[in-house]
């Protein structure tokens, strides 16, 4: 297992040893393997054998989410596959999804990276491991799964829903380490105090790993209150791997990225320029050993900086700062991505709807809720409220198949909703700690 | 049967007296108005003496607004009046979707009646007339 201490506490030149040759192979790999890469890395007049320093990467092209959905869906493999054991996918625009594929040893990297979650909270064979991320193409449930199998936990599959069963497995299992969206979390936390539990007593938790969605730091030491244990934040993305790809020590003071597996760069995104360590851009990701899914300096859209200096807990692997939102219009909506131009399809099949629309997210007690505001389109007959009901719920209804996220119809008078000129304000975010 | 406006409006602060004040410039004279509210929005329902004119000036100004056939009965202004005619409709099973009252003289009164269905709306017709019950047209109320 590469989550040795050996590995976390590595001097960093060697670490990027490691990163260089691995990088060398991802580039020549992908050169060879994915049609893709040929291309963009000709038309750049990149050299794939010209990489002899981390610093050459810099000339290689970026690779956007764009491009891999437009490889869907397995345009972007570089191994046969017979050799791909398990894929995921993240929700995308217009239901085409971004795929990323594992082999066998890719699924042990990714529960070992996860695993290191476990270490940085002391944790291992003596912990009950409860993940109530949902289970499925989402890598949340599976990714944490792995990581608690890995490290050794006692690892309970409860995926997500209902509350007041996770409720009785988390006191009545034992659970000491959760893994969920810290809105579920608290969610669950302030469910058990509804229904007259202590949650800091009745639960026996040590550690909380939770990710898929910023927090702040406020709403984590309400948490850690609540339940009387201490919050770790996990980053990752499927389009390279899965939650894992950084976690936090206990420390709690940025996010270790598992460097043998992934070399980061920070941009600026509107130059493309990379930035020194400590300021804030885009963070960009080349995977160093992927063998299903590798990708050539992945645009995250994640805001975030590279912490300088060297973490109190020793390890060696650099450290990203939590996240500071993102540079597209993608939403996260309890942990799942949101496009805003999959609610205009659903619109598009509902022709009583006039097309204008905007989706007001706020947060009631601690989760997300989505108002999805609406215009009638002319000729509609409303007069009676039974039928505005049934149209409400209709759209209710295909969002929800559509978004996996449920939303709220509230349906408008015309021309209510604010038109303007250039790029609509589609989306108003009332969320705590968006404001 | 008669005209009446239907109109859309959200739960917000000065939309009635927006809705108002536009029938008033339009010169439209009103004889009933009711709200059937929910959490976010109502609905408005208008007699008045010039739906077509009443649902342009609505529109012009931003409002959805829709004209809809409805049952006007005329009864007795008297104990009983609207009990009496739901008794003829009661044997027929019909479904009503909503309904409302208004006086207009002082000796009869008018029962609005929204009766679900073609066929249904002129069974009741034929059994409020032969029970003696007036319906009124636009006319009728001006």
């Amino acid at each position: 297992m590469t989550s040795s201490k050996d590995i976390l506490t590595l001097p960093h030149d060697q670490l990027e040893s490691i990163q260089l040759e691995g990088v060398k192979q991802t580039v020549a790999k992908c050169y060879e393997n994915i049609p893709f890469y040929r291309d963009s890395f000709d038309a750049a007049g990149f050299d794939p054998r010209s990489v002899q320093t981390l610093d050459d990467l810099a000339r290689a092209p970026f690779t956007t989410k764009q491009d891999l959905r437009d490889n869907y869906p397995y345009g972007m493999l570089a191994v046969p596959l017979k050799d791909v054991r398990e894929i995921h996918m993240s929700s995308g625009t217009t239901g085409v999804a971004t795929v990323g594929a594992y082999t066998d040893r890719d699924l042990e990297i990714w529960g070992d990276c996860f695993a290191r979650g476990v270490f940085y909270a002391n944790g291992g064979e003596n912990d009950v491991m409860h993940v109530c991320y949902g289970y499925g193409l989402f890598t949340g449930g599976l990714g944490a799964h792995y990581g608690g199998v890995a490290a050794g936990c006692t690892t309970i599959p409860m995926s997500a829903g209902n509350t007041e069963r996770q409720i009785r497995v988390l006191r009545e299992m034992g659970s000491t380490i959760l893994c969920c969206t810290p809105s579920y979390a608290m969610h669950i936390a302030d469910t058990a105090i509804a229904m007259g539990l202590d949650p800091a007593k009745d639960f026996h938790l040590r550690a909380g790993i939770h990710g898929a969605e910023a927090f702040s730091d406020n709403f984590r030491a309400d948490l850690e209150k609540k339940l009387d244990y201490k919050v770790l934040d996990v980053y990752g993305l499927t389009e390279t791997m899965g939650p894992g790809v950084a976690v936090e020590c206990w420390e709690q003071n940025g996010l270790h990225l598992a460097e043998d597996h992934f070399f980061a760069e920070i941009i600026d995104p509107e130059t493309g320029k990379r930035l020194p360590d400590g300021e804030w851009g885009e963070l960009v990701i080349t995977t160093i050993d992927r063998e299903a899914s590798p990708v050539v300096r992945y645009r995250t859209r994640d805001i975030t900086r590279i912490i300088p200096g060297q973490c109190a807990c020793g390890r060696t692997h650099r450290r990203i700062d939590r996240l500071h939102g993102r540079t597209d219009d993608m939403l996260i909506i309890r942990g799942v991505n949101v496009f805003p131009s999959q609610i205009e399809d659903v619109m598009k099949t509902v022709p009583e709807l006039a097309s204008w629309y905007q989706v007001e997210l706020t947060t009631v007690s601690h989760l997300d809720r989505v108002t999805l505001k609406v215009e009638l389109e002319q000729g509609f007959d409303f007069d009676e409220i039974a039928a505005i009901e049934r149209l409400q719920r209709s759209v209710e209804a295909k969002m929800k198949t559509a978004l996996s996220v449920g939303l709220k119809v509230k349906i408008v008078e015309p021309k209510s909703i604010p038109r303007s000129e250039g790029k609509a304000k589609r989306v108003i975010d009332l969320r705590k700690g968006n404001e | 049967m008669i005209d009446q406006i239907t109109v859309f409006l959200e739960n917000a602060e000065g939309r009635l007296a927006a809705l108002c004040r536009t029938l008033s410039d339009a010169n439209v004279n009103m004889s009933a108005l009711t709200i059937a509210d929910t959490t976010d929005y109502g609905v408005v329902r208008i007699i008045c003496d010039a739906p077509e004119k009443a649902k342009e000036a609505l529109t012009e100004a931003n409002f959805r607004a829709v004209v809809t056939k409805v049952s006007a009965i005329q009864v007795p202004n008297r104990p009983g009046g609207l009990s009496d005619l739901l008794g003829v409709l009661d044997d027929l099973d019909l479904n009503i979707e909503y309904g409302y009252c208004f006086s207009v003289n002082g000796d009869t009164a008018v029962d609005v009646l929204k009766i679900r269905g073609e066929a249904e709306v002129a069974e009741a017709t034929a059994a409020l007339e032969a029970a003696g019950f007036k319906l009124l047209t636009l006319a009728d109320l001006s």
